[in-house]
């Protein structure tokens, strides 16, 4: 028999053997060698990341988790980073669900990132859970004209009258943003359809590759910004961890006094106390007066250590996890455009000899 | 025995060997340990945040106003304000430990073992195998493993309906005294609204599918449901679906992008322009092949069949879209694997010192 009568025979238990290596393998070589694969942000990404930005310090925004553990392996990392954008950028957080074990996933969620990272935020000030909520898009429907009628109290049992951060919100429309991580049915297509577009609030997205297509068409107009897949987040990813390290440079420069004006994207950040020193001479009339320019170069050793330190400092495993999982997907992808490329060439080759079907 | 038999059993010995080995190799693998942390709480007055809210009249006599609160018996309030025999209250939890903490101070008594948790990872890991083994072929294994799936999630289904929706939603209105002394202390509104009697009727007859006569009246629920949700989906999707996709589609063919200085960007002009020529002759052709009055031949024909080209790529992108997130999920039950059951790798970092590849690389 020859070599493509062996392929075109071959058992698919062979195909799954190797599908399961060309995932597995990766992983292992990513956790050793610390090889994040590079990622080009995209403009849904981009945009995505923008609406959240352009919303002042202290803006209402709405997240809803509509996912289970099936997805959490594709929306979780971007669940996180949602996460992380919000509570850098000192928006109020208000968790919600519409399917039952959402309500786990704020919970896992809200502990992995504003537990560990941002144990400050406070719980009825600065986040709150409202748990799961029954009802679908009637579910929706009902916030936009009554939010106490479908939450009286949070996932807690806390009466709402009694939370701080829920003063004044009477509806929808006291929210500046909505936020959808969806896995399916109930989710962004209800948030889309009963929510954003009759009350014109700037909603994203973040959804499975299943339903991501069916999402397409409103993006821009009805949504502002779709992270689709794995792909989506680990883009989304990238642009929040390189925004996060500069505001925490620049705030880490405020407390020490020296305020970096306008919307100066501040370059490439110094890594050593000379690298600093260079940095602070390159930026003068593009967000630091020569005074303070002079100031940061002025700065004790001990200074400039704690300024450039956590901009080499490892990034959290939590917040590269979609980065990562881009490593299995691009050797699966060449295994599959290979066995593609093989079966149609085997295919075309048992046809000219006689034998194909 | 079958060459396939032999395969199959070669490959599934290794396995075992090196999760024994891995089991067996330095601190072993797929364990949780917890710290017992105890809260204790005290009952104090505290100076009110906002004295008019709690007591308008004593805050415009400008007295002091305090308001109850639970601070934590060992916080500067509790030392200030707490008084003799004030009411308190404690609990413990458990907060999960990262092995290397474990290993770096072995005699800390306030960190157990957790066999309830190091049971869940291998119980989920066992089962994830098991999931995996019908890519081999269907069997036993499977089987049980995909009937817990199905029996845990109708089960846990039945505890969310009745505890999120049966309980707040239903019972909660018609009862809500009761409810509030039993399950859900601090609802406010403790006036029955018999007006919920209704979906209670209509919930009943609902489970009349159940009974052996009268089984025609759940037929009025589901009426009654499936008219709600047309009306409801109805007016959402002609608004979201339908109007504003029109107006998004019937856009002039030349798209002008601007810069921020009001000059014209001519790259992203020329690509915004293709992309409205490209949706406009994608919507036509599509809705061409689907308008059957018409026989698909001659022009028409044509561009039908530009519609077909337009549709095996969406189905296509759909496809593609769909082999992406199948193997994320697949990634992710591997990581799973590797890192919490079988500490193989460690992404975040929590016990470097026991993972094999640390070991192996030094």
């Amino acid at each position: 028999m020859g070599f493509f009568e062996r392929i075109g025979n071959l058992d698919r238990r062979w195909i799954f053997l190797l599908m399961g290596l060309a995932v597995a393998i990766p992983i292992i070589i990513i956790d050793v060698t610390g090889f994040i694969p590079p990622e080009l942000p995209m403009p849904k990404a981009k945009s995505t990341f923008q609406t959240l930005d352009d919303l002042p310090a202290g803006s209402k925004v709405l997240l809803s988790w509509d996912f289970d553990p099936a997805t959490e392996g594709e929306l979780g990392p971007m669940a996180n980073t949602f996460i992380r954008q919000c509570a850098q950028k000192g928006h109020k957080m208000y968790f919600m669900a519409l399917v039952p074990v959402g309500a786990q996933m704020i919970r896992s969620t809200t502990s992995d990132v504003i537990g560990t990272y941002y144990p400050d935020l406070v719980y009825g000030e600065d986040w709150v859970d409202l748990g799961y909520k029954a009802g679908n898009e009637a579910v929706v429907k009902t916030l936009v004209t009554d939010f106490n009628q479908m939450f009286p109290s949070d996932a807690r049992g806390e009466p709402l009258s009694t939370i701080p951060m829920m003063s004044g919100i009477k509806d929808l429309t006291a929210f500046d943003a909505i936020v959808s991580v969806t896995a399916g049915y109930p989710g962004c297509k209800e948030w889309v359809l009963f929510a954003s577009t009759p009350l014109k609030i700037p909603t994203v997205v973040g959804c499975t590759g299943v339903i991501a297509p069916q999402m397409y068409p409103y993006y821009p107009q009805q949504i502002q910004g779709l992270l689709q897949a794995i792909k989506g987040a680990a883009e989304y990813e990238l642009l929040v961890n390189d925004w996060v390290r500069r505001d925490q440079f620049r705030n880490t420069l405020l407390a020490m006094g020296v305020e970096v004006s306008g919307e100066d994207s501040m370059g490439d950040l110094p890594s050593t106390s000379e690298e600093l020193d260079a940095w602070a001479g390159d930026h003068v009339g593009k967000g630091l007066t020569e005074a303070q320019a002079t100031e940061v170069r002025g700065f004790a050793s001990e200074k400039k250590a704690e300024l450039v330190a956590p901009v080499d400092a490892p990034e959290p495993g939590l917040f590269l996890e979609a980065q990562k999982r881009m490593g299995p997907q691009l050797s699966a992808h060449i295994l599959m455009l290979v066995l593609i490329v093989l079966g149609n060439l085997t295919y075309f080759v048992t046809r000219r000899r006689g034998g194909g079907r | 025995m079958s060459r396939q038999a032999i395969g199959v059993t070669v490959v599934l010995s290794i396995l075992a060997a090196l999760i024994v080995a891995r089991s067996l190799i330095g601190d072993g693998s797929g364990r949780v340990y917890t710290r017992t942390v105890t809260t204790e709480m005290v009952e104090v007055r505290l100076p009110a945040s906002d004295p008019a809210a709690v007591d308008e009249e004593q805050a415009r006599q400008g007295q002091v106003v305090t308001e109850e609160a639970w601070v934590p018996v060992d916080s500067e309030e509790a030392k200030k304000y707490a008084s003799e025999g004030a009411a308190t209250i404690s609990w413990t939890s458990r907060k999960n430990v990262p092995y290397s903490q474990v290993r770096a101070s072995p005699d800390d008594e306030g960190i157990s073992f957790s066999w309830s948790q190091t049971l869940g990872i291998w119980l989920a890991a066992l089962l994830t195998l098991a999931i995996f083994s019908f890519l081999y072929k269907d069997n036993p294994i499977y089987k049980t493993a995909e009937s817990l799936v199905v029996g845990v999630s109708a089960a846990y289904w039945m505890v969310v309906g009745f505890w999120d929706i049966i309980i707040p939603n239903l019972i909660g209105r018609l009862a809500p005294a009761f409810v509030e002394a039993n399950f859900t202390p601090g609802l406010t509104d403790l006036e029955p609204q018999w007006r919920y009697l209704i979906p209670a009727i209509f919930g009943v007859l609902l489970l009349m599918r159940l009974a052996p006569k009268g089984q025609w009246l759940s037929l009025w629920t589901l009426a009654f449901i499936v008219g709600t949700t047309a009306a409801l989906r109805m007016v959402a999707y002609i608004e979201g679906d339908f109007i504003t996709q029109i107006n998004a589609t019937i856009e002039p063919l030349y798209q002008v992008v601007r810069n921020a200085d009001g000059t014209t960007d001519g790259y992203a002009t020329l690509w915004a322009s293709i992309r409205q020529l490209i949706l406009v002759v994608g919507v036509l052709s599509c809705l061409t092949y689907f308008f059957f009055s018409l026989e698909h031949k001659g022009a028409v024909g044509k561009v039908a069949r530009v519609g077909i080209w337009f549709l095996m790529i969406t189905f296509g992108a759909a496809f593609g879209m769909t082999v992406m997130g199948r193997i994320t999920l697949l990634a992710a039950r591997f990581e799973f694997l590797f890192d919490d059951w079988l500490w193989i790798i460690d992404p975040n970092k929590q016990r470097e010192v026991a993972s094999v590849i640390s070991m192996i690389t030094g």
